[in-house]
C-alpha cells in the first residue's frame, strides 16, 4: 500500500498522474475513430508535423498549442494537397510531408536560441509539466471530449459508410476535418504526456486493443478509455519505481495490454480463436 | 408530370479522368430500372452523384424536382453499397446499421426517438432480419448483410433507392426477398435502380434499362433497348453471353 501511496506524497507525481490520466483518457476514445477510419499513419504524421510549430510558438512566446495546432491542420492540408495534385499515392505523401515538417523542426530547435529542451518535446516531460502547460492541456482536452461528444454518431457513420452519410445530408468534408482538427489538438495535448514520437501509441494502441475485445462501438470506446487510464497510471507508477522513462513506461504497459488482447480476446484472440481463418 | 430522376447532359471527371461524359437519364417513379455497363463504366460514378457524393463537373441533376441537396434534405435518396464496400470487420449491430437510415430525420446528437425505433423494426421485418438485430454486422452472411443495408433504406423512406450490384455474392433465399422487395417497393412509387453487368437479372427483374459506357448510350423499355447493336456498344464489342457466361435467346 505504502508502495502505491508514497509516490503521491510528491506533488509533481500527483501531477503528473492525473494529467497523464487524463489525456490518455481523451486520447483512449479518438483512438476508437483513429483505428476505425485506419487513419494511424495520419496520427503519426500530425504528431510530428507539430515540431516547428511548438519551437515557433516558444520562441514567439505565444502559447506552444497553438503553434502546434497550426502545422498539425497546415501538414493535413499540405498533404491533401499533394495528393490531389500529383499522381503520389496517399502513403508516400504523407511520409513525406511529415519528415519535412519535422525536419524544419529540428533545423528551428538548433538555431533558435531559447531554453527549449528537445528531449523534453520528442519524449515528454510530464513530470516536470508547469501550470500553465496543464492549464493548456486540461483546456484542449476539454475542447476534444466535447467535439468528440457531440458528433460521436455522426463521426462513427463517417468512417463506416461515407457514401450513406452523404446521401442523407451530412457534411462530410466538415466531419473529415473536424476529426483531423480533433487529432491536432490531441496530439498536441500529448506532446507534454509522451513527447511528439510516442503520441501515435495514445492514437492507435487503445483502439486497436479494444477493438479486439468487443463488436460494439459503445463497448469499444469505454474499453479503451479504461484500457488508456489504466496504462497510464500503471506506466506513470513503474516508471518512478523503477527510475526509468516515464512515457517509455507508459506506451509500454499499453502495449502490453494489447498483446494480452491480442492472445486472449474471447472472440478476436490468437489463442481463443478456434478457426485461425475467422 | 416530375420525374424521379433526371440528369441532363452529366459530366464527372476525376482530375482530368473523365468517369462520365452527356450522360442524360430521365426515371418515372414506380419503376425498377438496371443501370448495365461493364467495369469503369460509369456505374458507380453516376450512383455517386446522384447520391451528391460527388459534384459533377457539368450538367444538373434533379430528383422529385428538387436540386440534389434539397433531395438529401429530403432523405429522397438511398445508397445501398456493395458488400465488398463496407467494412464487416466494423464494430456496429445490425440495428445499429438500420439506425443509420434514421440519421438525416433526427436531431444534431442522433438520439432516436420512439418513430425512430420503429421505424427500425418495421424495416428489420421487411428484410426478415428481426430476430438478429442485436448481431454484429461481422457475423451475418453476405445475404443477410445485403438485408441490413435494404433495411437501412427503407428505414429513410427514401423513394429513389440505388443498388450497387445487388445480387453479387448473395444466397437463393436474399436474391427471391429482395425480387419480392423490389416489386413492393415499386408499387409504393419507388424508383429503384440496380446497378448490374448480368443481363439475367435485368431481363427477370427490371422493367426499364439503362446502357452506359462513359455516357448513357439507350435507355428505356428492356425489350427496346436490349439490341446487339445496343449490347455491343455497351461492352466493346464483345457479346454479353461470352462477358456473363449466360446465353441470350
Amino acid at each position: 500500500m505504502d508502495l502505491l501511496l508514497e509516490p503521491l506524497s510528491h506533488a509533481f507525481m500527483l501531477k503528473a498522474l492525473l494529467i497523464s490520466a487524463l489525456v490518455w483518457g481523451v486520447c483512449g476514445l479518438l483512438s476508437c475513430y483513429m483505428t476505425l477510419k485506419g487513419w494511424a499513419l495520419m496520427g503519426d504524421a500530425v504528431s510530428h508535423a507539430v515540431l516547428p510549430g511548438v519551437v515557433l510558438a516558444y520562441a514567439l512566446g505565444l502559447p506552444f498549442s497553438l503553434g502546434a495546432f497550426v502545422f498539425g491542420v497546415g501538414s493535413v492540408a499540405t498533404i491533401g494537397f499533394v495528393k490531389q495534385k500529383s499522381r503520389i499515392k496517399e502513403d508516400t505523401v504523407i511520409g513525406l510531408v511529415f519528415t519535412g515538417f519535422f525536419a524544419l523542426g529540428l533545423v528551428l530547435v538548433s538555431k533558435t536560441r531559447s531554453n527549449i529542451d528537445l528531449t523534453h518535446i520528442l519524449f515528454g516531460n510530464v513530470l516536470g509539466i508547469s501550470s500553465a502547460d496543464i492549464l493548456q492541456t486540461v483546456l484542449i482536452s476539454s475542447v476534444v471530449i466535447l467535439l468528440l461528444l457531440l458528433f460521436r454518431r455522426d463521426l462513427l457513420l463517417f468512417c463506416f459508410d461515407p457514401t450513406h452519410a452523404r446521401s442523407i445530408g451530412i457534411n462530410t468534408g466538415a466531419l473529415h476535418y473536424l476529426l483531423l482538427s480533433v487529432l491536432s489538438l490531441a496530439a498536441v495535448a500529448g506532446l507534454q504526456t509522451v513527447g511528439i514520437i510516442l503520441v501515435v501509441a495514445m492514437l492507435v494502441t487503445p483502439g486497436a486493443t479494444a477493438y479486439l475485445l468487443t463488436d460494439r462501438f459503445d463497448r469499444m470506446t469505454w474499453l479503451a478509455i479504461g484500457s488508456s487510464v489504466l496504462s497510464s497510471v500503471l506506466g506513470v507508477y513503474v516508471s518512478y519505481w523503477t527510475d526509468s522513462s516515464t512515457a517509455g513506461c507508459i506506451v509500454l504497459v499499453q502495449t502490453g495490454l494489447f498483446l494480452l488482447a491480442f492472445l486472449l480476446a474471447p472472440r478476436h484472440g490468437v489463442l481463443r480463436r478456434g478457426n485461425p481463418q475467422a | 408530370m416530375t420525374m424521379r430522376i433526371a440528369a441532363e447532359q452529366l459530366c464527372v471527371d476525376y482530375n482530368g479522368t473523365v468517369a462520365l461524359y452527356d450522360a442524360s437519364l430521365k426515371l418515372p417513379s414506380g419503376c425498377i430500372c438496371g443501370l448495365v455497363g461493364m467495369n469503369g463504366a460509369g456505374k458507380s460514378t453516376l450512383f455517386k452523384a446522384l447520391t451528391g457524393f460527388i459534384r459533377p463537373s457539368r450538367g444538373r441533376i434533379r430528383i422529385n424536382g428538387c436540386s440534389i441537396v434539397e433531395a438529401q434534405r429530403q432523405q429522397s435518396v438511398a445508397y445501398v453499397p456493395q458488400s465488398e464496400e463496407v467494412d464487416c470487420q466494423f464494430p456496429v449491430s445490425v440495428w445499429d446499421v438500420v439506425m443509420m437510415g434514421r440519421y438525416g430525420s433526427m436531431n444534431a446528437l442522433r438520439i432516436p426517438r420512439s418513430s425512430d425505433r420503429v421505424a427500425v423494426r418495421d424495416a428489420l421485418e421487411r428484410v426478415d432480419l428481426l430476430e438478429l438485430s442485436r448481431r454484429p454486422i461481422g457475423t451475418l452472411s453476405g445475404g443477410q448483410r445485403k438485408r441490413a443495408f435494404i433495411a437501412r433504406a427503407i428505414a429513410q423512406r427514401a423513394d429513389v433507392l440505388l443498388l450497387d450490384e445487388p445480387f453479387n455474392g448473395v444466397d437463393v433465399r436474399t436474391e427471391k426477398l429482395m425480387a419480392d422487395l423490389f416489386l413492393q417497393f415499386r408499387r409504393e412509387g419507388c424508383t429503384i435502380l440496380i446497378s448490374t453487368h448480368d443481363l439475367t437479372h435485368v431481363r427477370d427483374f427490371c422493367d426499364l434499362v439503362v446502357l452506359i459506357n462513359k455516357t448513357v448510350l439507350a435507355y428505356g423499355e428492356t425489350s427496346e433497348v436490349f439490341t446487339p447493336e445496343n449490347l455491343s456498344l455497351t461492352f466493346g464489342g464483345v457479346p454479353p453471353d461470352l462477358l456473363t457466361g449466360n446465353s441470350s435467346p
